[in-house]
């Protein structure tokens, strides 16, 4: 579904990202692992085709996307870690990517109704969403992206700075996304939350890719040294 | 001069509640010219708030830069300048609009036009870049997230609508040089206006008037505000 080809990010003469190649398959849940700085958010923006890369080619089924953004974003989206929010309603926040797309008011309407049952934020609707809190927020960005079912679901820490009943609540959500036949793709500093949630992880260090492979295989035999030691903690900054 | 000040106040309320018709004149003239003043800077004004919120390109500080200066040019300066432009004898006099209502509109819609530009372009920047990406994350192309921008914005684009309202119509400089303050009973071309009445009736002492015209002056730009803040929250 999704492959980079060699991409790379400069940010002037940082290097954020370096020869990356990567495939992420339909229908899984991709995690990233990495230290802060590693060029997480960096990779995840360029999937989200919100940034370009300086070099090398991103394919999304088959097509390549530069030139190809605006027609293809429509079928991917991402709920960034620090959530942010239209000021308006709870509402109009998530019915935000509907609207875009045409809907109807009737359809909007239920499929409000629906995706907010989902995220436990009934009643909720007419409350203006910058005065939620963190984890109500994180769960109204959260319903915006899935009411529009996308093909591709990307995910900035959802659960960081959260408490761990919004944790719990947000990771149901995002099993019961990928069971609907979503590709999730999830960066995260929670180790234990990859290995809970993911079918494969990549571990990327200083802008490199260093290891791709199934979950349990990544944490339980790493081939790498340096990913051996992210993950039991070893690697200091 | 208290007992001065109180008959004053006293004169001016009754003025006021008993609909005095040159004082009803002056004030519905006060509006139509500074709302005129405001339809015209919206028309090219806001575009250009927004182009240079929205924008990045070379020179755009410089330009910002200049329209921030210019938020504090003297009314009169600027009512001299267009004055000189404006007379028979001037490039624009075959405008005909020296001592006309929409000479004034015009003067106070280039006095205005700094404050719309400069408000409206930081009231964009000071949203946050997230809205124009996250609007795109939810599909939106690159007009329907500046649009998305906008919208963020629009407490801002009001505040300024209103500050920049509130100032031409609290401006003397323009309506006296341009405007003339030419009053006669009844006649279709005259030109007084709050600002430039309360100047006069002051200078002639009476004072009545003067405080019926500045009470009605103050309670324009306050009800205007107010007006303002309840667009804001229904829009938000």
């Amino acid at each position: 579904m999704i492959r980079l080809k060699n991409v790379s990010k400069m940010y002037g003469d940082v290097m954020a990202l370096s020869r990356i190649n990567l495939d992420i398959k339909r229908g899984e849940i991709f995690a990233i692992i990495g230290h802060s700085g590693a060029g997480k958010t960096t990779l995840l923006r360029i999937l989200a085709m919100i940034e370009k890369p300086s070099e090398g080619e991103y394919y999304y089924n088959g097509i390549k996307v530069d030139g190809n953004e605006e027609i293809l974003r429509k079928k991917v989206t991402m709920v960034f870690q620090k959530p942010v929010m239209f000021n308006t309603s709870v509402y109009n926040n998530i019915a935000h990517g509907l609207k875009l797309r045409g809907y109807k008011r009737g359809e909007i309407r239920k499929r409000v109704k629906e995706v907010l049952k989902l995220v436990n934020l009934e009643g909720y609707e007419k409350l203006n969403a910058k005065r939620l809190s963190g984890g109500e927020q994180q769960r109204v960005a959260i319903a915006r992206a899935i009411i529009i079912n996308p093909e591709l679901l990307i995910l900035d820490e959802p659960t960081a700075n959260l408490d761990p009943a919004n944790v719990i609540i947000i990771e149901k959500i995002i099993k019961e996304v990928a069971s609907n036949g979503i590709t999730v793709v999830l960066a995260t500093h929670n180790l234990f939350q990859a290995k809970k949630l993911s079918d494969r992880t990549a571990h990327i260090f200083n802008g490199r890719l260093i290891e791709v492979t199934e979950t349990d295989e990544l944490f339980e035999n790493p081939k790498s040294k340096i990913t051996e030691k992210f993950i039991t903690g070893e690697l200091y900054f | 001069m208290t007992e001065y000040i109180i008959k004053g106040i006293q004169h001016a309320f009754y003025l006021i509640f008993t609909a005095n018709p040159d004082v009803i004149e002056i004030t519905l003239r006060s509006i139509k010219v500074s709302g005129m003043a405001i339809l015209l800077t919206t028309l090219w004004g806001l575009p250009v708030g927004i182009i240079l919120g929205i924008s990045n390109f070379f020179g755009k500080n410089i330009i910002k830069g200049f329209f921030n200066g210019l938020l504090g040019i003297p009314t009169v300066v600027l009512g001299l300048i267009l004055y000189l432009m404006l007379v028979p004898a001037g490039p624009l006099g075959f405008l005909g609009l020296i001592y006309t209502e929409m000479g004034i509109s015009l003067g106070q819609a280039i006095l205005i036009t700094p404050i719309i530009v400069s408000f409206v372009a930081n009231s964009i920047e000071l949203v946050e870049n997230d809205i124009k990406e996250l609007a795109m994350t939810l599909g939106a192309g690159r007009i329907e997230a500046s649009l998305a921008v906008i919208r963020e914005a629009i407490g801002g684009v009001m505040l300024a609508m209103i500050a920049a309202f509130n100032r031409a119509v609290a401006e003397l400089g323009i309506a006296i040089v341009i405007g003339g303050n030419i009053f006669v009973k009844d006649s279709a071309l005259n030109t007084r206006v709050l600002t430039t009445a309360i100047q006069m009736y002051t200078t002639r002492g009476e004072i009545d008037i003067a405080i019926a015209l500045g009470i009605i002056l103050l309670s324009i730009t306050f009800i205007v505000s107010i007006i303002s803040n309840i667009i804001q929250s229904k829009l938000t």
